[in-house]
């Protein structure tokens, strides 16, 4: 067997079997499998408890129509009683926690109705609320009806405007498709963030780890350098895609039986062409932060250094995934349109872009042109580097260790 | 059969590692590699594995360059010490046995007879951040040996041992060498080169200084050691021609002198003085050389 495999497959099954990928794994997919049935779960913690709210009606009028006009819009967890007791005594029974609040009902000098809500804190915006929108609707009513409007022409009044959106480019995505590709792309672009700078990471330690430890003498003298690199690479690869794969059916099952979640995210249908784009972008900007990442990894001596030395790397991520989120509200904004040709940015920006917009196909075979071209200059420059990197030790400080490890390797 | 170097040359920059440097190395025998620190010992080897490209020269191994299709011939056991921390001796074991181009069951078969030679059987299952240094150490032998090279380079070997497993070791690499194995080992104990090579060869600040068989390189260098227990007080023989140098012991003296001739007029010269216990002609040690040969052009 090719050496090449043998140092990807033992890099996938070590990584695979260890207890921190499985642990992760784990975690993340109950973080997603929560997500998808979030719903469920707000449901499950705030389904029973009913408040008590009382009403001390001074003008005798009002406390009806405000326990129908709650009833009607659905929500059953206020209970309203009527409390024909001083407010003294409601307070009292607010303060020993009897009840949740009590509000005073009457009316302002124009007639209408008007009240005041006393609890122990007016932090519980949801109940305050509903009883303020009750109470609104009622005055509506009231006030319409004392200007001798019909109940007619109140719907007429209070009818929402009709506001089409026409896209007059062909294919243009409607304001509503947009909305449902933002929240896909979002989500993809931060599964993309997350997982490149997770796996670059790994392929550093990988090698740093290799190189600290020592082992790496035996290694280079057994299989080529560029085997082992690009071994990792692909091995470490493999595991990522492994992963997404498995968070990916088990968050697209879990929102699918689920509808009410389906529509939040617009999962209704998911555009087949924004996953695959999803797949293509994550692996071509794996492959180059990963060889960039593994170029670093062997200049390393120790472990401790890593983090100084790809610092700068994992800024470039960051850069991008900020200007994705910017992108996500501006899309076709123009600086937008340029860094998705950046190779170090394309990865995220250009997937931003053909997720949310219609671009021509020209444009994203440039943008994956150019980034194929960067991965394949940095594989060249990143395996020679490794060859002289791996065989360096002592203090690590600074890219100057790359022309060190570029003048090992020659004659 | 024969690893051979022809006038290799490594440069780093301005600084020369490997000077002029011509060896060659028949099949099956055992050639020791002495040098200080610094004195381009690593650098030869890691030129012999082709991790590094000479300046200048060639080296070839049955007239070929040594490149990665042949990595299934060599082994390795280099100075720094270093295993993964975390995997289990009997993976570890595996995968850089695989790298070597072996198939798993000869690799468990060959992992096991070493492991039972060393006498640590139940090691296969632990970890090898769990293993004493020393034990560390004998697997990392194991991982150089596993593919039964034809070529072995051994760096450093027994640094940092207890003086039994040092001679386990010792065993292990005579048994390779019988076997027919090819052995360049480097050490700067004199003795362990002394007692397991016929040829070796004395590198300083990149050059070999000292090369050929033991026997050679003692008789070429001429002086010899005299060692004198008496009863009586020795102090002049510091001032005897054709004495060296000169070392007072607890029981009388020890003398290089420049050729066996001197050793009898010192011994008619201290003859009838007293009483002498012991009066001896010994070879030089390769000690002595070494620090002649090395020494010499510190100062």
């Amino acid at each position: 067997m090719n050496k090449f495999w043998i140092v990807l497959a033992h890099t996938y099954f070590t990584k695979l079997k260890s207890k921190s990928f499985l642990i992760t794994t784990m975690i993340t997919a109950l973080l997603v499998f929560g997500v998808a049935n979030l719903n469920h779960i707000i449901e499950f913690f705030s389904d029973d408890e009913t408040k008590t709210v009382a009403v001390i009606d001074k003008t005798n009028k009002l406390y009806e129509p405000l326990k129908a006009q709650l009833k009607t819009s659905g929500k059953k967890d206020i209970d309203l009683q009527m409390f024909k007791g001083t407010e003294e005594k409601a307070k009292e029974k607010v303060q020993n926690g009897e009840w949740q609040a009590y509000v005073v009902l009457g009316y302002d000098d124009k007639q209408l109705p008007k009240a005041a809500y006393y609890a122990m804190t007016v932090a519980d915006s949801d109940t305050l609320l509903q009883l303020e929108h009750a109470l609104q609707q009622i005055k509506t009513t009231l006030a319409t009806a004392k200007i001798g409007l019909s109940p007619e022409q109140v719907k007429e009044l209070y009818e929402p405007v009709v506001f089409d959106k026409v896209a007059l480019e062909k294919n243009a995505k409607t304001e509503e498709e947009l909305n449902q590709a933002r929240s896909l792309v979002y989500i993809l672009l931060f599964a993309i963030y997350i997982f490149v700078i997770m796996y670059g990471n790994m392929i550093t330690m990988e090698v740093a780890t290799e190189k600290s430890s020592r082992v790496m003498e035996i290694l280079i003298s057994s299989a080529s350098p560029v085997q082992q690199m690009f071994g990792k690479i692909f091995g470490v690869a493999l595991l990522s895609l492994t992963q997404f794969i498995l968070l990916f059916v088990i968050g697209y099952t879990s929102i699918k039986g689920n509808s009410e979640m389906t529509s939040i995210f617009g999962f209704e249908q998911i555009p087949v062409a924004t996953l695959v784009y999803a797949v293509v972008f994550f692996l071509l900007g794996y492959f180059l932060y990963a060889t960039l990442f593994a170029l670093l990894g062997s200049l390393v001596s120790r472990i401790e250094e890593v983090q100084q030395m790809i610092t700068p790397v994992t800024l470039l991520v960051v850069a991008a995934f900020f200007i994705a989120m910017f992108g996500l509200s501006d899309p076709e904004a123009p600086f937008i349109t340029v860094t998705s040709f950046i190779p170090f940015f394309a990865p995220m920006i250009m997937f931003l872009r053909v997720g949310m917009l219609n671009v021509s196909i020209w444009e994203v075979a440039l943008s994956i042109g150019l980034l194929v071209a960067t991965i394949s200059f940095f594989a060249y420059f990143g395996a020679k580097v490794y060859r002289g990197g791996v065989l360096m030790y002592g203090k690590t400080t600074s890219f100057k260790d790359i022309k060190k490890a570029l003048q090992l390797t020659k004659k | 059969m024969s690893l051979r170097l022809q006038n290799v040359i490594k440069r780093f920059g301005d600084f020369t590692a490997v000077d002029h440097l011509t060896l060659e190395i028949p099949e099956g025998e055992m050639f020791g590699f002495l040098g200080a620190n610094g004195a381009g010992k690593t650098t030869t080897f890691r030129m012999i594995l082709g991790l590094l490209d000479p300046t200048e020269g060639e080296i070839t191994w049955n007239g070929e360059p040594i490149d990665y299709a042949s990595s299934h011939l060599i082994g390795y056991l280099p100075e720094e010490r270093g295993l993964y921390p975390k995997l289990k001796v009997k993976e570890q074991l595996i995968y850089l046995g695989r790298l070597r181009g072996l198939g798993k069951p000869a690799i468990i078969k060959e992992m096991e007879h070493w492991l039972e030679r060393f006498k640590v059987p139940d090691y296969a299952n632990k970890r090898v951040e769990e293993l004493s240094k020393g034990n560390q150490q004998k697997i990392q032998f194991i991982a150089s040996v596993i593919h039964k090279p034809k070529l072995l380079i051994l760096d450093e070997p027994f640094s940092g041992l207890d003086p039994v497993n040092v001679e386990q070791l010792k065993e292990a690499v005579i048994d390779l060498k019988n076997a027919g194995t090819t052995i360049v080992f480097s050490s700067h104990r004199m003795e362990h080169v002394e007692e397991l090579c016929e040829h070796l060869c004395i590198m300083h600040r990149g050059k070999p200084v000292v090369h050929g068989t033991l026997k050679e390189i003692k008789r070429s260098f001429g002086k010899k050691n005299v060692v004198i227990h008496a009863d009586f007080p020795l102090n002049d023989l510091h001032e005897f021609p054709g004495v060296v140098k000169a070392k007072t012991t607890a029981e009388g003296i020890h003398l290089q002198i420049e050729n066996e001739e001197i050793s009898q007029r010192i011994l008619s010269h201290i003859a009838g003085k007293g009483f002498i216990r012991k009066f001896a002609l010994e070879e030089p040690s390769l000690n002595d050389i070494f620090i002649e040969k090395v020494g010499a052009s510190y100062e």
